[in-house]
């Protein structure tokens, strides 16, 4: 492939070619790589009562041996003696692992059956996936306020068909479990495509195969079917865990004062402590424990194309 | 015959699971009852207070400039990168890129926001509306790059072929030949990067400067301080909004689709 590519006419050297790369990479640098460099400088440096609310640490080229004796890992230092943040960069990783294994268990059957459908339905099928998905993040985890909290429809239905007394209430919102319910409501389509994707390519005649030698369904389930979806898994895993550790809306609408998640603190830390030296520190950690995961995805999407 | 009747059960249970909340949200925002588990009636009246919510309009404003203007700076760029990706094999530094475009797709939206402002900061703009549009176009440009990716992955490359050994210049086949041809998956990237744009809040939230609040950043502030109808009558307009660009957007991929078979065929007859 890459010797065809070589010798055709498009890949002739070209001033317009280099303008195709170089203009989306320049800003990628400028508003996605930079921002990082910063965000790390900043994590390093001291508090102060000013606007912007830290102290300047690198003022030009000639200043590299000040900016090396200036570093400051206070912050950090900060972050590791308070058992605070250490629980909540705990309990954000514990959340994301059981709400990715939650979503997996919902996941899969979902994009199976859509799979196994009649190949006229699966289009549909996919496009009611989808159409969650467009709607917005924020609307969706609203909609679970009014159905969870105490005096909501939850409550008003276990009431009526009797599961509940009148004066009983549901007493999920603002616990962790609301948490879990709304990451997976609104994580459930980005769980479910890269799996359908997965088992939508497989080859039918292996568990045909497979029954025809006598094998059980659930035994050719587990040694051809699951074995075979691994990809799917993998990246719709990825693509759930990685943001959802970092998660902000969801914890702070749904969950309750004592849900710990590093997002909220991070939120909290940036919006009403105007910490922002120590918040930048928060996030600079939080990007070196999703730095394997990110790999991960990215080293999938690199196979798929 | 057992297993179908799994599958069957297991689709309605997830797709009840997904629609039920929403369904729910836009039925109360005809409630004439301010309690969420009283139905009063069929009403109007808080699509009427909603209207006439100054600060929401103005949020809805500006929410719907800022996705118009990302989206589209989001798809040029983003359609760039896809080319850079698909068609330039080598070029110094291209792993960097390829994960600079995968990267924002999973980032937490709460480093991606910090890191924007805190460059801003740094380098001394002023934080509003401008503000907001980089930092849409930055993160919607990597989704656009996948979208059209994908559809440049499965593209006959003959025409273009053709087209340059004809001496068409190489920028005329791209507006003449190749443009055309992925343009319904540009497309679609622009629809997914204006409704990303819609629907950010986190980011939004660190870019944003006085005067320039958007609508998800107004239903955020009202929402911590409880449930209200009105709240519900604005999603349901936004839920209305994207399910029928949506479904323009799929019936009109399909009538494409249609029309290339069509071509296709007719083409093949008339060599034969």
């Amino acid at each position: 492939m890459a010797s065809v590519s070589e010798t055709h006419p498009a890949n002739k050297p070209n001033p317009a070619r280099w303008l195709v790369v170089a203009v989306p990479y320049v800003w990628l640098l400028l508003f996605f790589a930079a921002p990082f460099l910063i965000i790390f400088k900043i994590s390093l440096s001291e508090t102060a009562i000013a606007m912007p609310p830290y102290t300047p640490l690198f003022d030009g080229f000639g200043a590299i041996g000040d900016f090396v004796s200036e570093l400051d890992f206070d912050n950090y230092l900060f972050l590791t003696d308070d058992p605070l943040y250490i629980e909540a960069y705990l309990s954000s990783l514990r959340i994301a692992v059981i709400s990715t294994f939650l979503l997996l268990l919902i996941g899969y059957p979902m994009a199976l059956a859509m799979a196994r459908a009649p190949t006229m339905l699966r289009p549909t099928l996919v496009m009611l996936v989808i159409l969650p998905f467009w709607t917005s993040f924020l609307i969706r985890v609203y909609a679970w306020i009014g159905i969870l909290k105490p005096d909501g429809l939850l409550t008003l239905l276990f009431q009526s068909v009797g599961l509940l007394g009148a004066d009983d209430q549901v007493q999920i919102f603002r616990t962790d479990y609301a948490v879990f319910i709304g990451i997976v409501y609104s994580y459930l389509p980005f769980m479910i495509l890269p799996l359908y994707s997965a088992l939508e390519k497989m080859d039918n005649t292996l568990l045909e195969a497979a029954s025809d030698l006598g094998c059980p369904p659930w035994k050719a389930f587990w040694k051809i079917t699951f074995p075979l979806s691994l990809p799917g898994v993998i990246a719709g895993s990825m693509i759930c865990f990685i943001p959802i550790t970092g998660e902000f809306v969801i914890p702070d609408l749904l969950g309750g004062a004592d849900t710990l998640m590093i997002g909220k603190t991070l939120w909290t830390e940036f919006f009403g402590n105007r910490d922002w030296p120590l918040a930048s520190a928060v996030a600079v950690i939080l990007l070196i424990m999703l730095v394997v995961p990110i790999m991960i995805f990215q080293n999938q999407q690199k196979k798929v194309t | 015959m057992k297993s179908s009747r799994f599958d069957a059960t297991v689709l309605t249970l997830g797709f009840a699971f997904l629609y039920i909340p929403i369904i729910i949200l836009v039925v109360y925002s005809f409630n004439a009852s301010k309690l969420v588990t009283v139905w009063g009636g069929f009403s109007l009246q808080w699509y009427k207070t909603m209207w006439s919510n100054q600060g929401l309009m103005d949020a809805a404003w500006v929410t719907a400039r800022v996705g118009v203007i990302s989206a589209t700076l989001g798809t040029v760029l983003g359609t760039l990168a896809a080319l850079s990706l698909v068609r330039f094999t080598r070029f110094p530094g291209r792993m960097l890129f390829s994960g600079m475009i995968y990267a924002p797709l999973v980032m937490p939206e709460v480093i991606t926001g910090l890191s924007l402002l805190l460059l801003f900061v740094a380098v001394g703009i002023d934080r509003g509306f401008w503000t907001v549009i980089i930092a849409h176009t930055t993160f919607t440009m990597c989704y656009v790059a996948i979208v059209v990716q994908s559809r440049l992955l499965t593209f006959d490359r003959s025409l273009e072929e053709a087209a340059l050994d004809l001496g068409c210049p190489p920028v005329k086949t791209f507006f003449k030949i190749t443009l055309p041809l992925i343009f319904p998956a540009v497309i679609a990237g622009w629809m997914l990067a204006f409704t990303l744009s819609l629907d950010d809040l986190v980011i939004a939230s660190f870019a944003t400067g006085p005067g320039a609040t958007t609508l998800p950043i107004k239903i955020y502030s009202q929402v911590r301080l409880g449930v209200t109808p009105e709240i519900n009558a604005i999603c349901t307009i936004l839920i209305g909004l994207v399910t029928i660009g949506v479904i323009i957007a799929s019936i009109s991929t399909k009538q494409a689709e249609m029309r290339r078979i069509r071509d296709e065929h007719a083409a093949i007859r008339g060599t034969t």
